[in-house]
């Protein structure tokens, strides 16, 4: 049988990272092949590439045995490729039609409206949509927008369908209505690659299988001759507990307790205490509730309920400017939204969250500000040309560590660290580790969350993961496996205890 | 020269100058001493408001009813004058400052407190102003012959060939310059426009900014409203009518960023006097006046090519992957 499209050492770089590295498989017609691989392991890097976003580096795409060359995403659709993303990209304000055929819409210069109209609801006919060709967007459930996004692919006559976490945003009863658009697909020829983060969805309908694993091909198969287990390791698949040396650290007093935190949507009871030393490691998949509930710690929102103590005594965060005063310094996980004003310098970034101790009189103090950017950049590494460069100008790395120098300012004893080594390069990612276990051992208490599992078993003492919204195992350093946690995160089974 | 036309305001400042020279040779009567004091104090109003504008940019936000406030506030002080005794000219500016004040904070408190966009609050303001001064001067003017001597003899108060709005220019300039670069609040500006979610992280009350700088750019509109009042002898509905443009011209041309956290005083001052300088050399250039606005507006645009062209040659590319969905 003839590949629908067959992907053949492809390699892409970039800066300091090699996302893919001589990735190769195929997508058979008629066939859904399921794509599993950790947060980074390149599966996104993948969907990209085949959408004409990115272009390979090295290697090609075959598209029924012939080269082909995506260098826009019109080129994919063109070459009958389409893609249907966790969170639709479409168009709320405009019509079914309209977003079904934006693009290539019928009619010359004039758009055929009914022409147009017509083939929509023909197409939604064939995929027992509920819905008609005029209704806007707007109005529909995301469950109904995945089925637009499927005309949408249909109206190209798409060969490929990539479905890239489709189910993330659907309800159980929807999901059974995808899995049953997905069978139909598949009856009619078509080479399904679908991406998810859950196992049972992965058995139900998958026929083969495809594993990457740090930019590389782990294994691939046939779904009905692999079980769970194997496939958790192969996408775990290192020993990481040689990963970073762990630092030697005896703990101290308990500096923070929280008790039965929750919000009304993201996260629910959780209950955790932290000591001085410590490095709690917050691990899961990627919209698990980790980030918000940190949020809501650091007062960015409030609590529907839950207490905080800080060293006993009862905290109340309504802002950010209250945690601050209360020892909390937060690293979040969006630099370019959340961390570092890009357009301001590095010293202007470095004394932003603690501008009052470089008030000298009436005036801030130039001088004193650059004392400590001086101090915290080399004790960071900070590799800029001055410290008056713009933080724009500098590598991720580097812009990550003026956003933790900016926090070490503040003199905290509570760092709350959202995937700090997200989207950067090997070097700076060591030197950030290794700056974790530095802080750790003079004395501060870490919160660190990453989706990066070598990343919380080589750091972290205690590691809690949470999956929807809860945690839902705890694990002791020394007494936790990658297949464990894992498992636990993806809700897999009640392993974890 | 690297090293100078790295420096924005150093290059736009051999710009204003290689300009002048260029107009002086061409009609000599304009490098006159007296001639060059003049554009300064023909430019003092639009110094000042760039200035007061360029605190509003930096945040992300834009004001564009700093012509209609400097309108409206004109005509309260008028109408003061006209009906009240003869103050003293600082009075006068003190209390068209609190006047400006209050307007500015109208939309300050709209922007910040209510979360509506500044492009639509302060174009509502505009015409609500502008609206007003037909309201309480009950569709008429003010003349210099109602105005008392006292309210009009301060704008024409000179020092050194310099009028006072110059030196009020001067004043506000310095204060701004020291807010921005020596306070705790002034950085927080920077910091709101450059990233205003971090800004919030780092305990930053952006509201309470948006609304601060609304208040002073209305302030300074204020005062302008005074002295434009006051030295032109005349108060009705469309004085500085669309003038907020030529205001935020100034800055962008200076190197203020629309999109915020990016820009210095010194900068919006030279952008007002680039301005200033086109305005007044293209009469003594015989250019006809029915050519004037179009080869102004060519100029501006002119200006601000460059000006954008140097931007992208910095090398920036912040988000690779907007750039090329």
């Amino acid at each position: 049988m003839t590949p629908a499209l067959s992907i053949r050492n492809v390699t892409k770089r970039f800066p300091g990272v090699t996302a893919l590295d001589c990735v190769s498989f195929d997508l058979l017609p008629g066939t859904v092949t399921a794509l599993v691989g950790e947060n980074g392991a390149g599966k996104s890097t993948i969907v990209k590439i085949l959408t004409g976003i990115y272009t390979p580096d090295d290697g090609q795409v075959l598209v029924e045995d012939a080269p082909a060359r995506f260098a826009s995403p019109k080129d994919a659709w063109g070459a009958g490729i389409a893609a249907i993303h966790q969170e639709t990209v479409m168009f709320d304000e405009l019509s079914v039609a309209e977003n079904v055929f934006m693009g290539h819409m019928p009619g010359g210069r004039l758009i055929d409206r009914a022409a147009m109209v017509a083939r929509t609801e023909a197409l939604l006919t064939r995929i027992d949509a509920d819905f008609g060709a005029s209704v806007l967007l707007k109005n529909l459930s995301v469950a109904q927008k995945h089925m637009v996004e499927v005309a949408r692919a249909l109206s190209h006559k798409a060969r490929v369908v990539i479905m890239d976490e489709p189910t993330a945003a659907l309800s159980r009863h929807e999901i059974g209505e995808l899995f049953t658009l997905v069978a139909r697909l598949r009856a009619e020829g078509r080479a399904i690659l679908f991406i998810s983060h859950k196992f049972d969805e992965i058995f139900r309908i998958s026929d083969r299988w495809v594993c990457l694993r740090d930019g590389k091909l782990a294994g691939q198969g046939l779904t009905a001759e692999v079980t769970e287990p194997e496939l958790v390791r192969l996408m775990v698949g290192r020993p990481v507990d040689q990963v970073f040396p762990k630092r030697q650290i005896s703990l101290g007093e308990v500096v923070l307790e929280v008790d039965g935190l929750s919000n009304a949507t993201e996260f629910a009871d959780l209950s955790f205490d932290l000591r001085r030393g410590e490095i709690l490691g917050f691990y899961g998949l990627v919209g698990a509730g980790r980030s918000e509930a940190m949020q809501c710690l650091f007062g960015l929102t409030r609590p529907t309920r839950g207490t905080v103590r800080r060293d006993g005594r009862p905290l109340t965060i309504r802002k950010p400017a209250d945690a601050i005063a209360a020892g909390f310094a937060y690293v979040p996980e969006d630099r370019q939204h959340q961390g570092a004003a890009l357009s301001l310098g590095i010293r202007e970034n470095t004394t932003l969250a603690s501008l009052a101790a470089h008030v000298k009189g009436w005036f801030l103090s130039a001088g004193s500000e650059r004392r400590e950017t001086r101090m915290l950049g080399e004790r960071l590494d900070v590799r800029a040309a001055t410290w008056e460069t713009a933080v724009g100008n500098l590598s991720g790395g580097n812009q990550q560590k003026v956003v933790i120098a900016k926090w070490l300012a503040t003199r905290p004893r509570v760092v709350i660290l959202d995937e700090p080594t997200k989207g950067i390069d090997v070097g700076s990612k060591a030197a950030v580790h290794d700056f974790i276990g530095e802080l750790a051992e003079e004395g501060l208490a870490v919160i660190l969350v990453t989706s990066e599992l070598p990343e919380a078993m080589g750091l972290a003492d205690r590691l809690l993961v949470m999956h929807e919204g809860r945690i839902v195992a705890r694990f002791t350093r020394g007494d936790w496996s990658a297949e464990a946690i894992v498992a636990a995160a993806t809700g897999a089974g009640d392993k974890a205890a | 020269m690297t090293w100078v036309l790295r420096h924005r305001e150093m290059a736009l400042a051999l710009l204003i100058a290689a300009m002048v020279v260029a107009v002086a040779t061409y009609a000599p009567a304009f490098a006159a001493p007296a001639s060059l004091l003049g554009v300064l104090n023909d430019t003092a109003f639009l110094f000042m408001l760039a200035v007061g504008q360029t605190m509003v940019l930096l945040t992300r936000g834009i004001d564009l009813s700093v012509a209609a406030n400097l309108a409206l506030t004109g005509m309260l002080v008028a109408l003061v004058g006209q009906y009240g005794p003869d103050l003293p000219g600082p009075v006068y500016l003190v209390l068209a400052a609190v006047i400006g004040a209050g307007l500015g904070l109208v939309i300050g408190g709209l922007i910040g407190g209510l979360g509506i966009p500044p492009i639509v609050v302060s174009l509502g303001a505009l015409a609500i102003y502008r609206g007003l001064i037909v309201v309480i001067g009950g569709g008429d003017q003010v003349n210099a012959s109602e105005m008392g001597a006292g309210f009009q003899a301060f704008p024409k108060v000179a020092l050194f060939g310099l009028t006072s709005p110059v030196w009020i220019a001067v004043a506000i300039a310095l204060a701004a310059q020291v807010f921005l670069t020596r306070s705790r609040t002034g950085r927080s500006l920077y910091a709101v426009g450059g990233n205003p979610v971090a800004a919030r992280y780092c305990g930053v009350s952006v509201e309470r900014i948006e609304v601060l700088v609304y208040v002073l750019s209305g302030a300074i509109a204020g005062i302008c409203g005074y002295l434009w009042v006051a030295r032109y002898g005349v108060a009705y509905s469309e004085i500085a009518l669309g003038y907020e443009l030529t205001v935020i011209a100034a800055c962008v041309i200076g190197g203020v960023s629309i999109g915020g956290g990016v820009g210095t005083v010194p900068g919006a001052l030279l952008g007002a006097l680039f301005l200033g300088v086109v305005v007044n050399a293209l009469p003594t250039m015989q250019v006809s006046p029915f050519w004037q606005m179009a080869v102004a507006g060519a100029v501006i645009l002119g200006a601000v090519v460059l000006n954008a062209r140097a931007e992208a040659q910095s090398g920036k590319l912040i988000l690779p992957e907007a750039r090329r969905t």
